[in-house]
């Protein structure tokens, strides 16, 4: 653990670990607001998004596709609004009805412009590409210190923390107001508070957080973030506070061994080559999500006796 | 080139596409209308991503076992087991967890597809090229369909529309009011899994033709369209089977006819563009309709309280109420009755007295039932029942 | 008896009573889609005392109080509070809401949910001193509660719940109190709580108007009474508008003679 670990692995962990951390914060709302999906929308229209960033400037460059990904989770879920709206139809339809238009509709651009000769793809877009986010130029844990090897670090990992810290100061500053909304929405509307707009700016931080991580680690990881660790968290306890703090634990655990997992485990059990990292990190959220299911000790609903 | 697809005349290879899809559309429209209307629309999300890990082991299976890891057959087999494994998942999550149903969707299907990413990576070390017939599985691929695919496309998908004529009714009677339907004594649960089968089976089936993602659209823009354009349920099926037929004909025959257009985004597209003429002009639950008929509401809405207003000598100060009044001519612009507006106000106020009599009658509560401020007292009850109602306010003075 | 048809739709400041009022609602219509649930009603609490609004089921009681609120959009109509818009007075007003419209299993305290009436005062980053939790806790005791002050919320009884979202209402610390049926589905001791926290508010100058349907304990409860069906039926104190002439207007079929009778006359 020592040079060849800051070299390979310390910056992917990193940036896996801020990722993971991003999406499951504000997943947590999403999960009490039953919109636990809106995770899942966002990452299928961000690939419209992105072709359509790379149609109009004609270059792969990371600010305006993840304007393009980001402009396009705003259009989704102003579209699924005006659809469940306008045509009375229940939210979970509204929302397949749109995901599924506009990542056809990506697919199809996706054809139709060359882009085979530039790195971007739909498997890409899918599982990321975590392993590659190496840190050449850190050759020991003293690297840390150099300025001139802190410079060539990844730009995923300043660009990760950075969307962590956003994400994290949306949830920390408007904490009082997203407790209150989410628990009781007629409530927070009685003493003037916007819910619509805080719904909106709470969907457009998980989009942020969507859109950063989808360009590092792939989307599965964002859909398998948004919900399995605040889902195992919500098995822990029976305070927000906590549950939030749990969700972090979580998505931490699931980003760290999940990495490991692929990088080391194969070879482990005897296999030549690593597997996909994103998917292995989902997959690991998904069997804490499942021990927790099974042993947590909140796991049930709380008994609320009806009636009397 | 695209009249030619349209009507056919493109040669075996895309006819075949062509009625496949369309076989494929209705099945699915049909299947997933059900789906819809028991509002577990997104289920079909999750059971679609929670093949993939099924597709690959089913390969690595074949693989170790000397093949080449391309039976359709055997793929599709995987494909069902691991959907099925998914459901059980999810409805083991929403029973006996605190989480509901949106979180346990997306906790199947991130993590079923994450582990077949996995999956995917590790036959992609057994060597290059080999993996070749599974991205298909991702997005879809029509364009190489062989002839055998395509007969599993139309055996699957006439399967799935034969067990749904047969249990069509108990299906119907679960998606629209499943606690009615428990109380009549049918197995609500096993129904239920009957109609996730049903999903999967379309889902197995088209996942070779549009891809794992797309087949989502194919379960639910159709029935969400068809939804528009009538109340019954019924109607609802077959509506829905028809504009999946439809989608799916068009968007295979627009695929084929030109160079770079993937067949099963093209569908997508098509279905997306039956639901929006549909969400914009069906009568009825149409947009258009809407609007229109809410502006006629309102203006109703305020003429009536105007009228009210005017017969008890109030000021009216809401402008589109004035508005409305002086162009009916009224009032004048003062805001002053006109004879006829004091004829209809009049008119207005008796009405109120007389549904105020009716709504006192004990007997006539079902008719009391319609009162909203704007239902016409004549719609309710003969001019005797009026002229007897009338008898009791006496003339309009005394009522004051 | 009052029988107001149709009112002003607009504003008319010289008009007794919407200056003062604790609420005035003049000409408001609210529709679900193309039926109106509440036609062209006015109303004037009076200031200090306990009303009760009445009437049949789906007769627009939840939705009058609602659209008072700003929860839902009226077609038509304004609503003023003491005199002034909504909007401008959000802090003198406090909301008790049916108490099935949220998630219980929600993961929160009960004195977390006290604590969240007090969101006006502190903003989103005051900090939470001594005096707020004092007062959470007061208000907590004021509904007999204090012991439950850890428990998560799924954990109460439905009585319980309900003295715990009165308790957050009494912690916003508000002039005008609206609560929308606090006694359905609760247990005796619990309505015996609530009647009593409410008629200490009477006593401390406070206006409440409560969303009503058990007729046989109004002439009890409260002071005024408001009867809609659709639209206004009778408005004003127990003794002039609860009257089996009211009632007969404002339930037609639904209630027997018998039963209005024997509802209406003073005991």
């Amino acid at each position: 653990m020592g040079s060849e670990f800051v070299t390979l692995s310390l910056t992917p962990l990193l940036i896996g670990i801020f990722a993971a951390v991003a999406c499951a914060l504000p997943g947590n709302f999403l999960l009490l607001r039953k919109q636990a999906l809106i995770g899942d929308a966002i990452s299928h229209v961000a690939l419209p998004g992105i072709v359509v960033a790379f149609l109009l400037t004609g270059a792969i460059s990371t600010w305006p596709m993840m304007l393009g990904a980001a402009g396009a989770a705003v259009v989704a879920v102003v579209m699924i609004e005006a659809i469940r709206r306008l045509g009375r139809i229940e939210p979970g339809a509204a929302m397949g009805v749109v995901f599924t238009t506009l990542f056809a509709a990506g697919v199809l651009l996706l054809e139709q412009s060359d882009t085979s000769s530039v790195h971007l793809d739909v498997e890409h877009a899918l599982y990321g590409n975590l392993e590659s986010l190496i840190w050449l130029d850190g050759t020991g844990w003293g690297s840390l210190l150099d300025p001139q090897a802190l410079a060539y670090l990844p730009v995923e990992l300043p660009r990760m923390a950075a969307t962590l810290v956003v994400v994290a100061g949306f949830i920390a500053l408007f904490w009082r107001p997203l407790k209150i909304a989410t628990f009781d929405e007629s409530f927070a509307r009685t003493i003037g508070m916007r819910t619509d707009l805080l719904g909106l700016a709470l969907v457009i931080t998980a989009a942020i957080a969507a859109v950063a991580a989808f360009d590092a680690v792939g989307s599965i990881i964002v859909i398998a973030m948004f919900i399995c660790p605040p889902a195992a968290a919500r098995m822990m306890t029976n305070r927000l506070e906590l549950q939030i703090a749990w969700s972090v634990a979580f998505a931490t655990l699931s980003a760290i061994i999940g990495y490991v997992l692929a990088g080391y485990g194969p070879l482990w059990i005897g296999m030549g080559d690593a597997v996909s990292a994103a998917g292995m990190i989902a997959t690991i959220s998904g069997v804490i999500l499942a021990i927790a299911a099974m042993f947590g000790p909140c796991r049930g609903r709380a008994g609320a006796p009806s009636g009397v | 080139m695209l009249i030619d697809a349209l009507f056919l005349q493109m040669g075996y290879n895309a006819t075949l596409v062509a009625i496949g899809a369309a076989l494929l559309g209705a099945a699915s429209g049909i299947t997933g209308t059900f789906l819809f209307l028991r509002k577990r629309a997104l289920v079909s999300d999750a059971v679609s991503h929670a093949t993939l890990p099924g597709v690959c082991v089913a390969f690595l299976v074949l693989v170790a076992l000397g093949g080449d890891g391309r039976n359709l057959a055997a793929l599709l087999t995987g494909s069902a087991v691991s959907a099925g494994l998914g459901l059980l998942c999810m409805n083991w999550l929403t029973r006996n967890t605190r989480l509901a149903e949106d979180a346990a969707i997306g906790a199947v299907l991130s993590v079923f597809f994450g582990f077949g990413v996995v999956l995917l990576t590790v036959i992609q070390t057994l060597g290059v090229g080999r993996q070749a017939g599974l991205e298909g599985f991702l997005l879809g691929s029509t364009a190489g369909m062989l002839y055998t695919d395509a007969l599993v496309i139309a055996g699957g998908g006439a399967a799935v529309l034969f067990l749904v004529l047969l249990t069509r009714r108990p299906m119907t009677m679960v998606a629209f009011d499943p606690e009615y339907a428990a109380a009549r004594g049918l197995p609500v649960s096993k129904i239920d899994m009957l109609m996730m089968g049903l999903v999967m089976a379309v889902t197995v089936v088209g996942l070779k033709v549009v891809g794992l993602i797309l087949i989502v659209a194919l379960l639910i823009i159709p029935p969400v369209a068809a939804r528009f354009w009538t109340e019954r349920a019924d109607q609802v099926v077959i509506l829905a089977g028809v504009l999946g037929a439809l989608a799916a004909y068009l968007g295979a025959a627009i695929s084929a006819s030109a160079p770079n257009l993937p067949t099963g985004p093209i569908i997508v597209l098509m279905s997306f563009a039956l639901f929006a003429l549909s969400l914009l002009v069906a009568p009825n639950r149409g947009v258009l309709a809407a609007v229109l008929r809410h502006q006629r509401f309102q203006r109703r809405l305020h003429m009536r309280q105007g009228l009210l207003a005017l017969a008890q000598d109030q000021t009216i100060y809401e402008p589109l109420t004035l508005r409305l009044l002086s162009r009916a001519g009224l009032v004048r612009a003062d805001g002053v009755a006109t004879r006829s507006g004091q004829a209809r106000a009049a008119k207005a106020l008796r009405d109120e007295r007389r549904w105020d009599i009716l709504r006192r009658d004990q007997a006539q509560e079902a008719a009391a039932a319609l009162y909203d401020g704007l239902r016409e007292i004549e719609t309710v009850l003969t001019p005797d029942q009026i002229a007897a109602i009338d008898r009791e306010i006496g003339t309009p003075k005394e009522a004051f | 008896m009052q029988l107001s048809l149709a009112s002003q739709n607009g504003q008319a400041a010289r008009e007794p009573g919407l200056e003062t009022s604790p609420l005035a609602i003049r000409g408001l219509t609210v529709s679900y889609g193309e039926k109106p649930a509440v036609f062209s009603v006015d109303m004037t609490v009076v200031p200090g005392q306990m009303t009760a609004i009445i009437g049949p089921n789906g007769a627009g009681k939840s939705t009058l109080l609602k659209a008072a609120l700003g929860i839902v959009p009226p077609v038509s109509g304004r609503v003023q509070v003491f005199g002034r818009p909504l909007d401008h007075q959000r802090g003198r007003i406090a909301y008790v809401p049916q108490r099935a419209s949220v998630d219980w299993d929600f993961p929160t305290r009960v004195i977390d949910v006290v604590m969240m009436g007090l969101y006006r005062e502190l903003g989103l980053l005051g900090r939470i001193r001594g005096t707020h939790r004092q007062i959470a806790s007061d208000c907590l005791d004021r509904v007999g509660m204090s012991e439950f002050a850890d428990r998560q919320i799924g954990q109460l009884s439905g009585g319980q719940q309900q003295r715990v979202f009165l308790a957050r209402a009494l912690a916003q610390g508000a002039d005008l109190y609206l609560l929308d049926e606090p006694f359905a589905g609760v247990d005796a001791a619990t309505e015996k709580a609530i009647i009593g926290v409410l008629k200490a508010l009477r006593a401390e100058g406070k206006t409440v108007v409560v969303v009503h349907h058990d007729l046989a304990t109004v002439r009890d409860y409260f002071d005024n009474v408001f009867l809609i069906n659709t639209r206004k039926v009778a408005e004003g104190s127990v003794a002039e508008a609860f009257t089996p002439d009211t009632l007969q207007s404002a339930y037609g079929g639904r209630l027997a003679t018998a039963q209005i009778d024997q509802i209406a006359r003073p005991a």
